[in-house]
């Protein structure tokens, strides 16, 4: 692979046309296997290698890939790149440039303790089938789901600075769902969160670290349950979320509003921009006090799918401060965009989703950082409140100020004690005044980096997983119940 | 052409052979290839520029019930037999299904044709062009442009070793502009099998007028307003029902027409097909098992009428595969993918003019179930939101939240539009009206 991404190199920078050049080539391994009510859903595995070529050519950036890993083909990628940046120049305002960064030579592989890989398929469907068992042990379940996924992709990065920069990432996720219909109603619970369960940077020893089977049994009963509970009621109320809503709330309202692309335009036409104009920067009070926001793709913030050595074009894994003590402190990075923000060097957040595409300003592991509250004064803080569990819907506006969540489940907590169940849970807000309204966040014990595998932007679309730590946390006089008012 | 006919072949006789070797006589292989290319622009310039091509074999063998899948993007032939043996492998893991079907026959398929040579030659220079131009028609008018221009040629082919052989070469060609002003904007989409199909000037200048015409705008309170949602914003809203036309998904209790089926649940003028066979549709006219996709009624005058089968849920409830299945092993069973919703005779301009306070709505966006029976769906309006007064277009106003029930929305639609293809972000393609509906659910405004 390290010789395929050097011909390639060598393939655009033999013709001294371009300013800059990189080359990627990524090998990506995976399987997938699920049950549904007793039986195998499906079981698949896939193999995908190919080649990336990125070209900074007459100011303007130019980008091929191809799984033809021939010599014509690489020849032919590399040509294609370059006249596809010349194209470019048609409608060209000014030149491209990019933040200094060093050369590289690594070896890097993600650290695991079992590769998933080793593990029969047999013995993955035989688990997800256990926790079958124990989801429709209860009759009222009409829809049991499982699923697993894994991963290993082996990425070499060589670029005309003289990087050489060979990573492998492995991920591993797992998840099941009960879903419980009646009465025209569909209730479902999720564990250990919804949308396909917990994904981190691990080997299979993720799967052994939920008690998936000891948690189906409360996972049945609560679908089923839920249809029994009262509905969530509409108005203001302190509202606490689990660590795994915060982490979407985190992603929605703060890891888009901070990738710095958008911010400056990139993508106006589809995600959107941002309400962080570059004049908030050090100005805007994006949260309460409490409120310490962080971006860190380095290993020691723990293995979340957005930790990595280098960024996919080359630049180390860094931290950034995104919200210190309230206070909006920084944005996601590129060589390109660094400059819009006076800094003289990128924070790290490249990332593309296969060798198909180029890398974007994404998410690393956008997390909240533990607070100091005990989780009895979290919930215990207020006479009244509403504890939301789980995602299950999400929405914001595509400057990301309005949004809209609703949960699977919530209780009622009346001094600090859960008083009643409710169901179809939803609040709303306005980004910034929701942060500013956090009012008591749990400490470390309780913090969790959730795995979002899912993140879509880009055109072409690009799927990404990022990471979202955050402990339960509970926000002041919030709208809840907006999405069933009359 | 991406892969021809006669290579997909070559490569399935190889995947046969090695199956073979393996003791496997059933063996099935999906055999794709692209070749894509996207020229992006925001800011008035090109800022990505891209090409891709890649191709895929996915293979599925067969054997005492049990079946499972292998792909890879390799195509020599050391990698074919490594995904047969991958395939193979995870097949014997398996613990037989006794609702496994036999692998489909050989079968006639219904052909369309939806390739263009010069679509899938485009180059590089000439998307250049037409972007430049765009961008000049917006920038002219004191505006911003960003969004994509991308051509692609694809080939979707599946065979098996009972004979099947369905081939399905395609172009495609997508343009996108956002017209950003100071303190609004406008938005344009669509996309064709042949690029020639296409007007991006066009696009340009409906985005630049409709960023223009909702500048300064007001805001409105939340409420029930008559809206007129144009064709995207029918598509992306609507379009997220369709998943739950299924007949695997209605056994399974997850799709609000369980218990549903005969029932009238939307107005009388609501009529919906599937038919993959409509001059403005695309996309292949067989399922993942090579069955030829039969045209469906799925709502007839505002009853539900027919859901899609695929093969083994068809076998289990009696009745005939539609040909809508997903490739084997899934669990979701079916979904139809070829939508036309029938439109009516009410041209948008008279659906304005006929409104004597309303919401004019460009495109929505976000859009995401919040409750799975009653079908409600949030999301946000975006890109060309306009208050009419008296028949007119009387100005812009500031973003709204919905959470709409889609049953209460599809009985409460006053006109209809004819029916043209629409292009959106948030469900595939589709060809719908415009649909003045009363009523619709404004929960909450944005800051802009």
């Amino acid at each position: 692979m390290k010789q395929l991404a050097l011909e390639a190199l060598d393939a655009v920078t033999s013709t001294h046309a371009a300013t800059y050049a990189d080359t990627r080539v990524t090998e990506i391994r995976d399987r997938q296997v699920s049950t549904k009510n007793g039986k195998t859903g499906h079981v698949s595995s896939g193999v995908s290698m190919g080649l990336a070529v990125r070209v900074l050519a007459n100011g303007c950036w130019g980008f091929a890939a191809t799984d033809d890993l021939t010599r014509e083909g690489v020849q032919a990628a590399a040509a294609l790149a370059l006249e596809i940046a010349r194209a470019g120049t048609l409608a060209k305002k000014r030149d491209v440039t990019l933040a200094p960064e060093e050369k590289y030579e690594a070896e890097w592989v993600s650290p695991i303790r079992i590769d998933p890989f080793t593990i029969p398929v047999d013995r993955n469907v035989a688990l997800l089938l256990d926790i079958d068992r124990e989801l429709r042990h209860n009759p009222g379940v009409t829809l049991a789901e499982g699923a697993m996924t894994f991963e290993r992709r082996r990425q070499v990065f060589a670029s005309s600075l003289g990087s050489l920069i060979d990573q492998t990432r492995y991920i591993s996720g797992v998840g099941y769902a009960a879903t419980a219909y009646k009465d025209g109603e569909i209730q479902k619970r999720s564990y250990p969160n919804s949308f396909g369960g917990q994904h981190q940077l691990k080997g299979y020893e993720l799967i052994d670290e939920w008690d998936l089977v000891g948690n189906a049994a409360r996972i049945a009963e609560e679908a089923v349950a839920l249809h029994g509970a009262d509905q969530c009621p509409e108005g203001e109320f302190d509202l606490i979320l689990d660590s795994s809503q915060l982490g979407l709330q985190i992603h929605e309202s703060v890891g888009h509003p901070i990738e710095l692309d958008r911010v400056l335009g990139s993508e106006a036409n589809y995600a959107g921009m941002s309400f962080l104009t570059l004049d908030q920067l050090r100005r805007l009070r994006y949260g309460s006090e409490i409120v310490n926001v962080v971006c860190d793709a380095r290993p020691e913030h723990g293995p979340g799918l957005g930790t990595f050595a280098f960024d996919d074009e080359g630049v180390p894994a860094q931290s950034t401060d995104i919200i210190r003590d309230g206070q909006f402190t920084g944005y996601m990075t590129s060589r390109e965009t660094a400059a819009a923000v006076g800094e003289s060097r990128s924070n790290g957040t490249m990332r593309a989703d296969g060798w198909s595409r180029m890398p974007l300003i994404r998410m690393t592991n956008v997390s909240l950082l533990a607070g100091r509250q005990s989780l009895d004064e979290v919930f215990g803080g207020v006479d009244q409140a509403i504890y939301m569990e789980t995602n299950r819907s999400w929405s914001i506006d595509d400057k990301r100020y309005n949004f809209q969540f609703g949960c699977e489940i919530g209780w009622e907590i009346r001094r600090g004690k859960r008083v009643r169940m409710l169901k179809n849970p939803s609040y709303s807000g306005i980004s910034t005044e929701f942060w500013n309204a956090c009012a008591a966040i749990a400490g470390p014990q309780h913090w969790t980096l959730w795995g979002t595998p899912n993140c879509g932007k880009g055109q072409p679309e690009q799927i990404m997983g990022t990471g979202h730590g955050a402990s339960p946390a509970r926000f002041s006089r919030i709208k809840i119940g907006g999405a069933y008012a009359d | 052409m991406p892969i021809d006919a006669a290579r997909c072949q070559a490569i399935f006789d190889r995947v046969a052979e090695a199956a073979r070797a393996l003791g496997m006589a059933d063996a099935e292989a999906i055999v794709a290839a692209e070749s894509s290319a996207l020229t992006r622009f925001a800011n008035n310039a090109i800022h990505q520029n891209v090409a891709e091509r890649s191709g895929q074999l996915s293979v599925r063998v067969q054997i005492d019930g049990r079946t499972a899948r292998a792909t890879t993007n390799r195509m020599d032939d050391a990698s074919i037999r490594q995904v047969v043996e991958e395939a193979v492998a995870l097949t014997k893991l398996q613990e037989p299904d006794p609702a496994l079907l036999p692998l489909t026959e050989a079968a006639l398929l219904p052909e369309v044709q939806r390739w263009h040579d010069a679509t899938a030659q485009v180059t590089p220079t000439e998307r250049a062009q037409a972007v430049a131009e765009a961008i000049r028609i917006v920038e002219s008018a004191g505006q911003t442009a960003a969004g994509i221009y991308s051509t692609s040629e694809s080939v979707s082919a599946i065979l098996n070793s009972r004979g099947k052989f369905a081939y399905y070469p395609e172009t495609m060609a997508n343009f996108s502009i956002t017209a950003m002003a100071a303190d609004s904007s406008g938005w344009a989409k669509g996309s064709a099998c042949s690029h020639r199909d296409l007007d991006p000037a066009g696009m340009a200048r409906a985005a630049a007028a409709k960023a223009q015409a909702s500048r300064d705008p007001i805001e409105l309170p939340p409420g029930a307003y008559t809206v007129i949602l144009e064709p995207a914003a029918v598509l992306d809203l609507v379009g997220q029902m369709f998943g739950d036309f299924s007949a695997t998904a209605i056994t399974d209790g997850r799709s609000f027409l369980r218990d549903r089926i005969g029932a009238k649940l939307f107005g009388d003028n609501i009529t919906i097909y599937d038919d993959a066979y409509h001059p403005l549709q695309s996309g292949t006219p067989f399922d993942g098992e090579g069955v030829p996709r039969r045209l469906l009624a799925l709502v007839d005058r505002g009853v539900i009428r027919e859901v899609p089968y695929c093969r083994q849920a068809a076998h289990a409830a009696g009745v005939e595969a539609t040909g809508h299945g997903f490739p084997l092993p899934n669990e979701y069973g079916e979904a139809p993918m070829n939508i036309a919703i029938a439109g009516g005779a009410t041209p948008l301009e008279d659906m304005i003019a006929s409104t004597a306070r309303g919401i004019l709505v460009t495109r929505l966006w976000y859009i995401r179930e919040v409750d799975p029976y009653e079908k409600i769906m949030t999301g946000m309006t975006r890109d060309g939101t306009f208050l009419i007064e008296d028949g007119c277009i009387a100005r812009g106003v500031r973003n709204f939240r919905f959470n709409q029930a889609l049953p209460e929305m599809l009985s409460n639609v006053e006109a209809l539009s004819p029916a043209v293809r629409a292009s959106g972000e948030e469900a595939f393609d589709m060809v719908v009206p415009a649909m003045k509906v009363r009523d619709f659910h404004f929960t909450e405004v944005t800051r802009f």
